[in-house]
């Protein structure tokens, strides 16, 4: 969803950041295993990487705020097995397979996991990049009710294309399973004050990563 | 309330959380979904393999070797897959400079997004709704928060990792460190320094860290 919880940037109310000294990489055996099993599951290619962030933006939003980070994460992909059919819920709630596994295309071996590879989302551009360095942009003010990945608090704010990033799978369609429609990716950089207004420290600006479709010329 | 505030007792959430977390992986083990052995090997590359030490390599060489720093600004993934001593990172990796005039600071705020090749998993503050919403609004105040302050002056530049480009922060190398050692220098340079919330260790601060 697009209003949805996730989008975070500018509000109030959540206290300060509290940083952890020596950190541990996880901390609890099941958020290890959290984190393996979505990395494993991700790789058989049935999700998008933007299909499962939206399965995580789909959850309810008290829901979304009580849990913690990996929770969400097995929330969401205990959604995503189940609505693709690899499981059942009688599964679930048994605690153990009821019934084989359907064949999947790709599933990660020992070899893969050792390979430690990382996707690439650059792909052949369908036409040139209608923006360059320097020019200036207005982000659209849209609100769907799918996946985006521009922010509320950038939406119809004028802004300048510092660089472009080349041409990436387009999350929005890619979310919804509609292709990976490729469009091209510009960082595009505001003041301050055009985001939060006059008050707002001139010396702080902010950049987004924006698909072309998010932009305007001005 | 933090959505990630460990330090908060959650005992039977967490016992619940194993409970599920050990029933799905079995689920999908026998369904012939997942290898066991590849999944201990994902959490070991995790654990051992990737972290913040690649990214103060990565630092470091840019301090000790201007040409390696130009193409590192120039094209992040390039420059560090060219070396042979590095592991290789993903794609769309971009390195961001500290200046006198410029900070950079990194932040996601629709999700998590981190440059995991260079710096590992993200810290749990880093996912936290405090960081991700008042990042890109009040930055002095969550510099604040990690007791960093800027030279008065310097501009604030916060990038949010919108889309799969991700980004390394540069930090400046500290005085006192001319002639220092690649390897010597990669000591100095903190997680926080790369992400943009801290700074890297002076020389003093290194040594009483070392003493103490």
């Amino acid at each position: 969803m697009t209003n949805s919880i996730h989008d975070m940037g500018g509000m109030h109310g959540f206290g300060p950041v509290e940083p952890e000294v020596n950190e541990p990489v996880f901390h609890a055996d099941w958020e290890a295993r959290v984190y393996a099993l979505q990395r494993a599951m991700g790789a058989t290619g049935l999700w998008t990487i933007d299909g499962g962030r939206a399965s995580l933006e789909n959850l309810p939003p008290l829901a979304y705020h009580a849990s913690s980070y990996y929770k969400r994460w097995f929330l969401g992909l205990e959604r995503r097995v189940v609505a693709h059919g690899l499981i059942g819920e009688d599964e679930i709630a048994a605690g153990r397979a009821l019934r084989p596994g359907i064949r999947l295309n790709r599933k990660m071996t020992l070899d893969d996991a050792k390979a430690m590879s990382f996707a690439n989302f650059d792909r052949p551009a369908p036409g040139p990049a209608r923006f360059k360095a320097g020019d200036p942009v207005r982000t659209k003010n849209i609100h769907q009710a799918t996946h985006t990945r521009l922010p509320r608090y950038a939406r119809g704010k004028l802004g300048t294309v510092e660089a472009v990033r080349g041409c990436h799978v387009f999350p929005d369609t890619a979310a919804l399973g509609a292709g990976e429609n490729p469009q091209w990716l510009y960082t595009v950089v505001f003041a301050g004050r055009e985001l939060w207004g006059e008050e707002t420290d001139p010396a702080i600006k902010v950049s987004i990563e924006a698909f072309e479709p998010y932009l305007a010329p001005v | 309330m933090p959505a990630d505030d460990h330090a908060h007792d959650h005992g039977s959430e967490l016992s619940e959380m194993q409970l599920r977390v050990r029933a799905l992986e079995t689920i999908l083990t026998e369904k012939g979904y997942v290898d066991p052995a590849a999944l201990d090997q994902i959490v070991e590359n995790v654990e051992t393999r990737i972290g913040p030490h690649i990214g103060a390599r990565v630092v470091a060489r840019a301090w000790v070797d201007p040409e390696f720093k130009r193409r590192l600004l120039a094209d992040a993934t390039e420059a560090v897959n060219s070396v042979a001593e590095f592991d290789p990172v993903g794609a769309h990796l971009i390195a961001v400079e500290n200046t006198p005039q410029t900070h950079n600071v990194v932040v996601c705020t629709l999700c998590s997004c981190y440059p995991w090749p260079v710096l590992g998993l993200p810290p749990v503050w880093y996912k936290s709704a405090p960081y991700r919403s008042r990042t890109v609004i009040d930055p002095k105040g969550v510099l604040a928060d990690f007791g960093v302050s800027l030279a008065p002056g310097t501009d604030i530049r916060i990038w949010d990792s919108t889309a799969e480009t991700r980004f390394l922060v540069v930090p400046m190398r500290p005085a006192g460190t001319e002639g220092w050692s690649e390897e010597a220098l990669a000591a100095l340079v903190t997680r926080d320094s790369m992400v943009g919330t801290g700074l890297p260790k002076s020389p003093e601060e290194n040594k009483a860290g070392a003493a103490g």
